[in-house]
């Protein structure tokens, strides 16, 4: 068998039952693969994120469909929809919640930057609040864009020191 | 006439019960210490059983009265409706009796009209806001607060420290951003009333 994974080169005629990678290589290959998300769905975007979970689209094409609704289990958390300034606070929380390794993806204007409300009442972009990895434009995103956004943190995943970070107390 | 009928009526209960200007439904004034009686009348002897719609209004900064509470029936036997308005006393701190008694429904009504406006409603069961966060300081649907709102604290004092975040006036740019009307949807896309200015070019002067 030769691996399409040129980080991993497994080839059975020379390492035999033996695998030889970075560790980088095989921690970030698996986490890329399993991306379990925390669906953070406040607004109408939720149903375009629901849209992309359901059979249509199929997000477990790309190994994120366990949607976990506990922020204990999951690594992605994925705002999709109007963060007022009521619920911003429980946005945090729910973020500190999770366990490292984490990331975030805004999905749709409102959760980018706080979309057409320009309101009293609406968090001007969830990134005031928590740390976001990917946007997504769109009003709502079809379901793709979501893919996409998928597919370019799993870039971003697979390119991550993770190693290093295991050690690593954050402050 | 249904108007002249529910007037009579009315004035039964409370003499100063009057007519109020009204473009659809019949719509009457009504003091602000009667107001349960007549809209118990209504419900009970009229067949108005359905609490459509408990408001309130703020008729101005330097209006007198400045607020009113509003309240829309409708007669789900009859298929009509009817407008009851009263004027709050008090226009600092404006106060109205709850009409929950009557309707269960009226609770939240009211409390988003005390979020939103400030009105007070007398022995409401649980008259706390319902839309803001129980600390903030406004009440956002007065005519004196900014379209684009205040600067204040976030709520939770932990994720304040952690993250800095304040709550922030909108930023307007040039807005209102209005949808112009026109023939095609491509060219309905909220525009900035005023594009002259915007975040990152200063608002020209006068
Ligand atoms: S970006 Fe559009 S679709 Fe998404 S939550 Fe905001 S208003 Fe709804």
């Amino acid at each position: 068998m030769v691996s399409s994974n040129a980080d991993i080169g497994y080839n059975s005629k020379v390492e035999g039952g033996v695998i030889v990678s970075k560790a980088d290589a095989v921690i970030n290959w698996i986490r890329t693969h399993s991306l379990w998300p925390m669906p953070m769905g406040l607004a109408c975007c939720a149903i375009e994120l629901m849209a992309a979970g359901a059979s249509k689209f199929d997000i477990s094409r790309f190994g994120a469909e366990v949607m976990r609704f506990s922020p204990r289990q999951s690594d992605v958390m994925i705002v999709a929809g109007t963060v007022t300034y009521k619920m911003a606070p429980i946005v945090r929380r729910i973020y500190d919640q999770m366990a490292e390794p984490k990331w975030v993806i805004a999905m749709g204007a409102c959760a980018s930057s706080g979309g057409m409300y320009r309101s009293y009442a609406t968090l001007q972009g969830v990134d005031r609040i928590v740390p976001v990895d990917v946007y997504i434009s769109g009003c709502p995103p079809r379901p793709e864009a979501l893919l996409d956004a998928l597919i370019k943190l799993q870039d971003k995943v697979s390119t991550e020191t993770s190693t290093q970070n295991l050690f690593k107390v954050k402050s | 006439m249904i108007a002249q009928d529910l007037l009579v009526a009315l004035q039964g209960v409370s003499s100063e019960v009057a007519e109020r200007e009204s473009a659809d439904w019949p719509s009457f004034n009504c003091p602000i210490d009667s107001l349960v009686a007549v809209l118990k009348v209504l419900r009970d002897n009229h067949g108005y059983d359905m609490l459509v719609d408990a408001t309130g209004m703020d008729n101005g900064v330097d209006a007198s009265p400045r607020f009113t509470v509003i309240y829309h029936l409708l007669s789900t036997a009859n298929h009509v409706y009817v407008r009851v308005a009263a004027d709050c006393a008090d226009s600092e701190n404006p106060v109205a009796p709850t009409v929950s008694g009557l309707w269960p429904g009226a609770d939240w009504h009211e409390r988003e009209a005390y979020d939103l406006l400030g009105i007070t409603y007398e022995n409401h069961p649980d008259m706390r806001r319902i839309l803001m966060w129980d600390s903030y300081p406004h009440h956002p649907l007065r005519k004196d607060f900014p379209l684009a709102g205040h600067e204040d604290d976030l709520w939770d004092e932990e994720i304040r420290e952690e993250t800095g975040t304040k709550v922030i006036p909108a930023p307007m740019a040039g807005g209102p951003f209005v949808s112009k009307s026109s023939n095609f949807e491509a060219q309905k896309e909220p525009r900035a009333k005023d594009e002259s200015w915007n975040e990152k070019k200063e608002k020209p002067e006068g």
